[in-house]
This record gives structure tokens, C-alpha cells and sequence, in this order.
């Protein structure tokens, strides 16, 4: 399977996504922000990282990139994509997911292995977990705290499309509801505060539970668009 | 003067001035009267005002180590492994399998105590840079700090600290400019040290230390080899921010209005590195390079002339190709300014328009603002006319070094006078063992500084194998090998107070023991020298004791000097900091899944102190300064030759996996240790242990050549053959396992509470 990362001007685990993508048995493809264009990749990560220097609201530059409205025709089409982090806020500026992340409740960056629940097993980045699973992945960001409106988590959580939340204990950020990453109505895009790219190396710092995502998307066929 | 007086060259009139104001300026912008005579007799006549600047930070002790070269000079070094050494950007070491090591650490005390944040930054950027110049990507960085005592804790003699808002205050925007910096441009940071000590408390450490990996053969060098070569200026515009920041702030002491100083301090900005770091990577990749220079203190002026004197040619520049942010600026202004993000790049003109392109890609500005020229003249122009002509390596090499004065001082005999040894159990929390370790372990010297290193990133480059408060050194896995690098630092202002000599080579014993603890060969070392104003005789002995014993110590354990950065007049109001020399030595493992941590890993793993036996070693301790005891004692003599055997076991028990973990007994003694290793491992561990010490001593002793190793039983035989070949006493303390810390007659504590307090001390302290 050729899953392809891009790297925006400020990207910083692009690399590691590819490395990644390549340890779990993928063929990882190197995209540009500048160039509309996805190579025919099968499915998409946008990676971690401070793209723009995060000097303006994380995401909210990057998303208007080329590369983003090739990916957003690729998402219409049932494409699976992945938003580690900073992706994660990009797809959220890209209005490919809902909510936003500020800053972290306590005003400071944050870098510590915290205990994810795998909530659903239904989207394309999922499908190798069982819903409840708890999965170790590390999480570093400055502004992770996931939000929204009411009506907006309480919809989240009707239709199944929370993917993860921190563990009891392991909020470390104040997202609300301990929301760790969601993913859209079609369920093939995902967008995760944690980096599983970061946990799939026994050697390396982090541990193995993220090669799960990576797994999940290439056990095949895209995920369905329910009703 | 005998030199002849030249009157046949003229300069624009706003550049020229009259012999008298020439020296008044200069001894405004710091030069001595004697340094201006030498100025003149170079260039036969008086200087232009962008010239006076140019040698003004040039001649800077931060940029000359006018005070300290003679010293240094005995730190030379060398060894087969040894790729680049001093005077280089940053040493590099061969560590096989066709990739070599940059690694350098540097000061920036200065900056970070008139404007932390920013101070920090650039502190990490400056180092960043120092690295890539040699044409390696930065991929771990580590940060030594020392601050004053935040307070807000009560000492072992039952004080009280009342909070210090200016040290938190620092320490907050220190640890948040290491943080973003860092976390920005995307290196990870696999560990330091953090030190509180009064002694500091004017004058905070922020030292960094940075480690790069290339393709051997892929070395830049800052050397203006080919006539006719281009100088690219790549990177952020040139702006009035920085003036005179490292060369003018570094080289004196702060008295008062450090406020007014404040625009003397550089402005950091990440994520401009990052796209120069990744433009300049892909520059080196397609060979478009011929000699590249970082631009930090003195911006200009330095990178042109050190590019320049080091292959003993010269520059044309004109000042007006620089891509400037205020158009206004003067000629000196434009040559002086430290803003920050920068690099001076030599291209062949063929190949020059590539250059652009990529630099384009990368969204870096470029401009092209020099060609090197034969001859050693360096001519800048401004608007068309000459406003400096002058030899580059006048400015670079030539400029002037002192064996400024020595005297011992007379503190030492008062230190040694004073009995360390003798702390009586009751002076313990009044004899109450478990709770004097439980506050012992929650203070902040002693704390976990997890507080600290959760505010950096230990994963971007996917490499980390070994990351803060894991393991006795970081440990970072190269790309695309099996091979790591480890390394730590180490620095010990309070034992080199009490003895320049014994203290150093303890230091650098310490970080050689940190390196061997996780496995890995030790080859080199860098250091970043931590010293107040070198025109006081005390302070230049310290200075010249401390160098003289580092050079003895990396002799004796095979580690030479590859470099490293001299920070003095670290005093304010006139008081001088502790000497502290801080030592970084790094060293590789051939295969990163050997590599040692400290963490206690399985039950009934069996308990070993390899080395030496705990002997009597208070002075200068975490314990006295706990206690609120004076600061005094003797240190004993490191036994260098032991350490070297040590290292030799180690490095071998690593790589054939007898053992489980590995943590040497240094600051906070034995307690530290044990409580460190059960902690990481969410594990308790049983020893008993017979010195015939009095349990301080026996407790927290820092005497050196000490290592604790947990080993598998299956392992036991093989290792103390290993030990017994070696020579090295390998004594059975205890077993790994359980839910306590005990220490048999002394101390018996539950795991939670030793975690408690060891790594959420140092959170409640700050922010309690």
C-alpha cells in the first residue's frame, strides 16, 4: 500500500511517519504542501510538526496549502487520512474535521506517554483495535486540548466518531470529554492528538501500540460511509 | 607607534574619524587602550567606524578567548576517530559505518538572564547552527542549567525557602525558550541537568549542547578556499536586534540596568532555522557548497573574516546586496548585528543560480553579497565606497591573547578546614531515616527534573532510545543504521569552588562514567567553561586550574577535547559564580538495542556496586547544601585509572547483555541511585549494605568510581568474571523486586511514596 506524508514548510514528523509507514509494511511517499498533487497514494498522512512555526493558530496556514485541496477532493472520495498533531489541527482548520485545539489547560507544552482508549474500531485507522483496547502512544504538543460545542460532542459521541480518549488520569491537555482524536461522518478521515508513528519501534522510546493505526489502514478496503 | 602612519586611502565622511574620537570609541565599544595602539599599527592608520566595530566584537572576549587561548591550547588533542577538533564549528567524531558525529555545547548566561525566553532560544539556535555548519543534521539536543534557588521548599535543617519570583520567573522562561525553540525546529532532547544553587543566582547557566550526524565525507568547512566563489547570504534579514549581543553582553559583568540591555539580546525564530537547516542539508546533498559559515556573534563580520583568514584569502562585500529588515542601518550596524538565523554560504558562480532556487523552494531568502578574492584583504563597500579595508585574519586570528595573572585563592584553605564528614544521624529530620529520604528525595536538586523535560520534545527524528531522567546518558539511534550515540554532561560549580583540580577531573569522570553506565565507547568531549571575570587573579586560577585538569582527566580515559565554548565575567554586582566547568562527552554503540538504562527492569534481578566502595565523600555534597552546611570539605582524589577499567566493563557487559540496568552513584549518593532506578521501573529493590559509614554517609557519600548494576542470575557468573578479570570489586548488594525501597537498617520506604516524592518534588516545589 503507498501512503504518502506530506511535508509543509515546518513539518517535523514527516519523516517518522514515512519511516513509520515503511516499518508496518507500507511504501511511504514523500508529498509536497506546494503541489496539488497525491501520486495516486492510497492514503494520505498529514504529520506532526509546527508548519509555519505554529506562530499563527496551529494549522490555520498550512490548510490553505495546494496539497489540501487535492486532499480534500481525495477525502470526498472515501480516501483515508490520517492528521497526526499538527495534521490533526490542519484537518481541523480544513473543516475536514470538527472542533478545534487550543492550548493546553495548563499553558505548557507537554511530552509524556499517556494511555489511549480506542473507542471505535469502525474508520479506516481503527480497524486493527477492538473498541476499548488501551493503547500507549506518546503525546507532545503545546495546543492539544480538543473542543467544540455541546451539540457538536454530543453528536461526536452519537454517531461513534470519538476515536480515542485519554485514559482515566492521562488528560493532558483538558480536551474535553478526554476526546483524543475523532474522525468525520464517512469515518475515513481521523485526526489524533497523540503521534502513533512515534510508538511503533521496539528499540526506540514510546513503545509498539501505534503500529495499530498504521495496520488498520492497510488491512484493505476504505471504510464505508454509513447513513 | 613606529609604524608609518598611512594618509593615502579616504572613506565616505560619515565613516571617517579623527584619531582622537577613533580611540574615545573604541574604548566605548570596549577595546583597551593597548588593543586600539594594535588596530592602528595594522592597518597604519585610524580606523573607520565599521571598522572600530569589526575589531570591537572581533576582539571580544566572547569572540577572541583572548583570556583563555594560551590555556586552551594544552586541550588539544587528538585520535584516530577524530574528524574535526577545536577552532571547528563543532567537533566530529568517525563513529563507523561511513557516518561521523558533530556534537558542541555553548553558553548563553548572559542573554537568558536579561530576557530568558528569547535568551534560550537563541542559545538553542546558536548551537543548532554550530552543527549543521559542519554539514550534519542536528538530531538531539541536551540542556545544562543552573538557576538560583527557586525556594518554596524547606531545607534539611528545617528552613524554610520563601519563593523567589525572579528565579521562577527565569527558570519558567528559560525552560519555555529551550522548549520552543527546540520543539519548533524539530530536534529532540534527550536530557541535561538542572542545577539550584545561591551561587547562581545572579548570573543563571543556560548552557546547550547539540549532536549532528552526517555521511563522513560529506564535512563542510568554514574555509574560503576558491577565488572567484560566491558568498551567498542565506537565511533571515539582518536587523538592528542583537547589536553586540553575545560579543558585548558576554564579555562583562552586570552590575545594574539590566533592563536597558534588553536590545542587546537576539530574537529567536525557529521556524525560519528549520527551513534554513533543511535548505542548507539539501545544498550539501548536491554538492553546491565550497565553505559555509554560521553567522552568531558578530554576524558579518566574523563569518567573512573567519572564512576568509582560515584559508588565507580575502572577501569583497557590499553591504548594500544584504537583504536588510530597516534600510537605515549603518555600515557597522549591518557588520555587528547578531540577528539571528543566518549562514554565509561560498558557491561556485556556475552553480549559484541552483543555489537560489533551492534556497527559494525552501521559502529562505538568499542574496549574494561577496566573492573571495586572492590576497588576504577584506573590503566592504557600502553605496559604492570602501568604509573597511583591513587583513581578515586580523580580525579572526590576530587578535590579541593574555596570560592575564594567577593567584590561588585564599577561600581554599578556609574550604579544606572544614569538616564535611561528620553529620550525625539526628541532623536526618532528627534521626527519622524514611522521612529525612523522602524530603531529601522531593528537594529540588535532587528531584527528577521530569518537571522540566515534559516541556521538551524527546521523539521528533524518531531515534530516541535512551531519553531524560532513562538512562545515565541520552542515547540517540543514527538514521538508517544500527548504530547510537550516547551522551552526557555533567558539571559540579560547588565541588569545583572547593577545588578546581580534583573537581574537574570528577566531572569529567562522571560524564565518562554516564556514557560507559548506558553502554556506549566514550570518544570525545566538549566543554563549556563557567567562570567570572578573568581580570581577577582568583578567578584566572580557577580558570587556568580547571583546564589543566580537564586536559589531564580526557587524557587519562582516552576522551579528547573536540571542542567547546569559554564563558567567563559570569558574575554580577562582583560576585562571581562557582566556577563550573561543564563537560559533555559523547561516545557510540554499535548497536542501539544494547543500550543500558537505569530503570530497574525485572523481579529478582540481583543488586551489584561495581568500582569502588563507598567511602566517606560529603564535601561539596547535595547533602550539605540540603542540610543548609557550609559549603567545605576536601574532595578525594578520583581514581582515573579505576574509572578507565570501569568503563572497559561496562562497555563489554553492554554489548554481551549481562546486564539489566546500569546507574552510577553521584549526586545524592546511594539513596539518589536506588530511588532513581525503582522509580523509572515502577519497581522496589532490597540491599543491605556493610560500610561501617554513619548513614549519611552511607546514604548520600558522592565519592566516585561507583556503579550500581542489576544482573539476571544466569548473568552473575559472566559478569563477575568479567570484573574479576578486570580487576574491578564487584560486591553483591541485593535484589530487584517487590513494592519498597529498602535499604536493610537504614531506610524502608513504599515505592509510591519514593515516586511521589523523587518525581513530583520538583512539580510541587515550582508549581506548589
Amino acid at each position: 500500500m503507498r501512503i504518502g506524508v506530506v511535508t509543509f514548510p515546518g513539518s517535523l514528523d514527516d519523516r517518522d511517519a514515512q519511516q513509520a509507514v515503511r516499518s508496518c509494511g507500507g511504501d511511504a511517499v514523500a508529498l509536497w504542501y506546494a503541489d496539488a498533487d497525491l501520486k495516486g497514494v492510497d492514503a494520505v498522512v498529514l504529520p506532526g510538526g509546527f508548519s509555519y512555526g505554529d506562530y499563527l493558530r496551529c494549522g490555520a496556514v498550512a490548510h490553505r496549502a495546494p496539497v489540501m485541496s487535492a486532499v480534500t477532493a481525495f477525502v470526498a472520495e472515501g480516501g483515508p487520512v490520517l492528521g497526526i498533531c499538527n495534521g490533526f489541527q490542519v484537518l481541523c482548520e480544513a473543516g475536514l474535521l470538527p472542533g478545534a485545539l487550543t492550548r493546553n489547560e495548563g499553558l505548557r507544552f507537554v511530552c509524556r506517554d499517556v494511555a489511549l482508549t480506542i473507542e471505535t474500531a469502525d474508520t479506516a485507522w481503527t480497524r486493527a483495535f477492538s473498541p476499548g483496547q488501551v493503547a500507549i502512544i506518546p503525546a507532545k504538543h503545546g495546543e492539544g486540548r480538543y473542543v467544540a460545542d455541546a451539540d457538536t460532542l454530543d453528536a461526536l459521541e452519537a454517531e461513534d466518531r470519538v476515536v480515542a480518549r485519554y485514559a482515566a488520569g492521562c488528560n493532558p491537555n483538558g480536551s474535553l470529554r478526554d476526546i483524543a482524536g475523532v474522525t468525520n461522518a464517512a469515518r475515513n478521515v481521523v485526526g489524533l492528538m497523540p503521534h502513533p508513528e512515534h510508538a511503533v519501534d521496539e528499540t526506540l522510546i514510546g513503545g509498539i501500540d501505534g503500529r495499530g493505526f498504521f495496520q488498520s489502514v492497510m488491512q484493505g478496503t476504505p471504510a464505508t460511509s454509513p447513513a | 607607534m613606529t609604524d608609518q602612519i598611512r594618509s593615502d586611502v579616504t572613506f565616505p565622511p560619515d565613516e571617517t574619524l579623527t584619531p582622537e574620537r577613533a580611540r574615545e570609541l573604541g574604548h566605548e565599544l570596549g577595546l583597551r587602550g593597548d588593543e586600539y595602539d594594535r588596530i592602528v599599527g595594522t592597518l597604519h592608520r585610524t580606523p573607520t567606524v565599521a571598522e572600530l566595530g569589526m575589531y570591537s566584537v572581533m576582539w571580544s572576549e566572547h569572540c577572541s578567548y583572548k583570556s583563555s587561548k594560551i590555556h586552551l591550547r594544552q586541550l588539544a588533542a587528538s585520535a584516530p576517530w577524530i574528524v574535526a577538533g577545536p577552532g571547528e564549528n563543532a567537533g566530529v567524531v568517525d563513529v563507523g559505518d561511513g557516518l561521523a558525529v558533530a556534537f558542541k555545547i555553548e553558553s548563553h548566561n548572559h542573554p537568558s538572564f536579561v530576557e530568558p525566553v528569547q535568551g534560550a532560544m537563541t542559545g538553542v539556535g546558536g548551537i543548532l547552527r554550530d552543527i549543521f555548519t559542519m554539514g550534519a543534521r542536528p538530531i538531539a539536543v541536551m540542556d545544562p542549567l543552573r538557576f538560583g534557588d527557586p525556594g518554596g521548599w524547606t531545607d534539611g535543617a528545617g528552613r524554610h525557602h520563601e519563593p523567589d519570583p525572579l528565579q521562577r520567573r527565569l527558570i519558567d522562561g528559560v525552560v519555555r525558550g529551550v522548549g520552543f525553540y527546540g520543539n519548533c525546529v524539530g530536534v529532540a532532547n534527550i536530557g541535561g541537568e538542572t542545577v539550584f544553587d545561591d551561587t547562581y543566582a545572579g548570573n543563571p547557566l543556560v548552557n546547550v549542547l547539540a549532536i549532528g550526524v552526517m555521511q563522513r565525507d560529506r564535512l563542510q568547512l568554514a574555509r574560503a578556499e576558491a577565488p572567484g566563489h560566491l558568498a551567498v547570504l542565506l537565511g533571515s534579514a539582518t536587523g538592528r536586534d542583537g547589536i553586540g549581543g553575545a560579543s558585548v553582553l558576554a564579555s562583562q559583568e552586570f552590575d545594574e540596568g539590566l533592563e536597558a540591555k534588553r536590545p542587546n539580546v537576539q530574537v529567536g525564530d525557529p521556524f525560519a532555522e528549520k527551513l534554513l537547516i533543511e535548505c542548507c542539508l539539501e545544498l550539501y546533498e548536491r554538492d553546491l557548497i565550497s565553505g559555509i559559515q554560521d553567522m552568531g556573534a558578530a554576524g558579518i563580520a566574523c563569518s567573512t573574516s573567519e572564512l576568509a583568514s582560515a584559508a588565507s584569502m580575502g572577501m569583497d562585500v557590499d553591504l548594500d546586496a544584504v537583504h536588510l529588515r530597516e534600510p537605515s542601518m549603518e555600515s557597522w550596524e549591518i557588520l555587528c548585528s547578531e540577528s539571528q538565523e543566518r549562514m554565509l554560504a561560498l558557491v561556485d558562480p556556475d552553480e549559484v543560480t541552483e543555489v537560489l532556487a533551492i534556497a527559494e523552494r525552501w521559502g529562505v531568502p538568499a542574496s549574494v553579497i561577496g566573492e573571495v578574492v586572492e590576497g588576504d584583504a577584506l573590503v566592504l563597500r557600502r553605496r559604492g565606497e570602501v568604509v573597511a579595508d583591513l587583513p581578515a585574519r586580523s580580525l579572526a586570528d590576530e587578535g590579541p591573547t593574555y596570560d592575564r595573572a594567577q593567584q590561588r585563592p585564599s577561600s581554599l584553605d578556609d574550604y579544606a578546614a572544614i569538616d564535611a564528614e561528620s553529620v550525625a544521624t539526628d541532623q536526618l529530620a532528627g534521626g527519622d531515616l524514611d522521612a529525612f529520604a523522602l524530603a531529601f528525595l522531593a528537594s529540588p536538586n535532587v528531584a527528577s527534573k521530569r518537571w522540566v523535560y515534559e516541556q521538551y520534545d524527546q521523539h521528533v527524528q524518531a531515534g530516541t532510545v535512551l531519553g531524560p531522567g532513562m538512562g545515565d546518558a541520552g542515547v540517540v539511534r543514527l538514521p538508517g543504521s544500527r548504530r547510537a550515540v550516547a551522551c552526557a554532561t555533567d558539571g559540579n560549580g560547588r565541588y569545583c569552588e572547593l577545588d578546581p583540580a580534583e573537581g574537574t577531573k570528577r566531572i569529567v569522570a562522571e560524564a565518562y562514567r554516564n556514557v560507559v553506565c548506558v553502554g556506549a565507547r566514550p570518544l570525545g568531549t566538549t566543554n563549556c567553561l563557567n567562570f567570572g571575570n578573568p581580570e581577577r587573579p582568583e578567578i584566572m586560577w580557577q580558570l587556568a586550574t580547571s583546564i589543566a585538569a580537564m586536559a589531564e582527566a580526557c587524557a587519562a580515559l582516552g576522551v579528547p577535547v573536540t571542542g567547546g565554548n569559554v564563558s567567563l565575567y559570569n558574575e554580577t554586582k562582583g560576585a562571581a559564580i562557582h566556577p563550573t566547568p561543564v563537560i559533555g562527552i559523547l561516545g557510540v554503540l554499535e548497536d542501539a538495542g544494547d543500550a543500558i538504562g537505569a530503570a530497574y527492569e525485572n523481579e529478582n534481578d540481583l543488586v551489584f556496586l561495581l568500582g569502588a566502595p563507598t567511602k566517606e565523600g560529603l564535601a561539596g555534597s547535595d547533602l550539605q547544601r540540603y542540610l543548609g552546611l557550609p559549603l567545605g570539605g576536601v574532595l578525594a582524589p578520583t581514581d582515573l585509572e579505576l574509572e578507565a577499567v570501569i568503563g572497559e566493563v561496562l562497555q563489554l557487559a553492554a554489548r554481551e547483555g549481562y546486564v539489566s540496568s546500569a546507574h552510577d552513584v553521584s549526586g545524592g549518593g546511594l539513596l539518589a541511585t536506588l530511588a532513581e532506578s525503582c522509580a523509572a521501573g515502577a519497581i522496589g529493590v532490597e540491599v543491605a549494605i556493610d560500610t561501617g559509614l554513619s548513614p549519611a554517609q552511607l546514604l548520600c557519600s558522592e565519592s566516585p568510581g561507583r556503579v550500581v548494576v542489576t544482573v539476571a542470575s544466569e548473568h552473575v557468573r559472566e559478569l563477575a568474571q568479567l570484573c574479576a578479570d578486570a580487576g574491578v570489586a564487584l560486591t553483591d548488594i541485593g535484589t530487584v523486586g517487590g513494592e519498597r525501597l529498602i535499604i536493610r537498617d537504614v531506610i524502608d520506604l513504599p515505592l509510591e511514596e519514593v515516586e511521589t516524592a523523587l518525581l513530583g518534588g520538583l512539580a510541587a516545589t515550582l508549581d506548589g
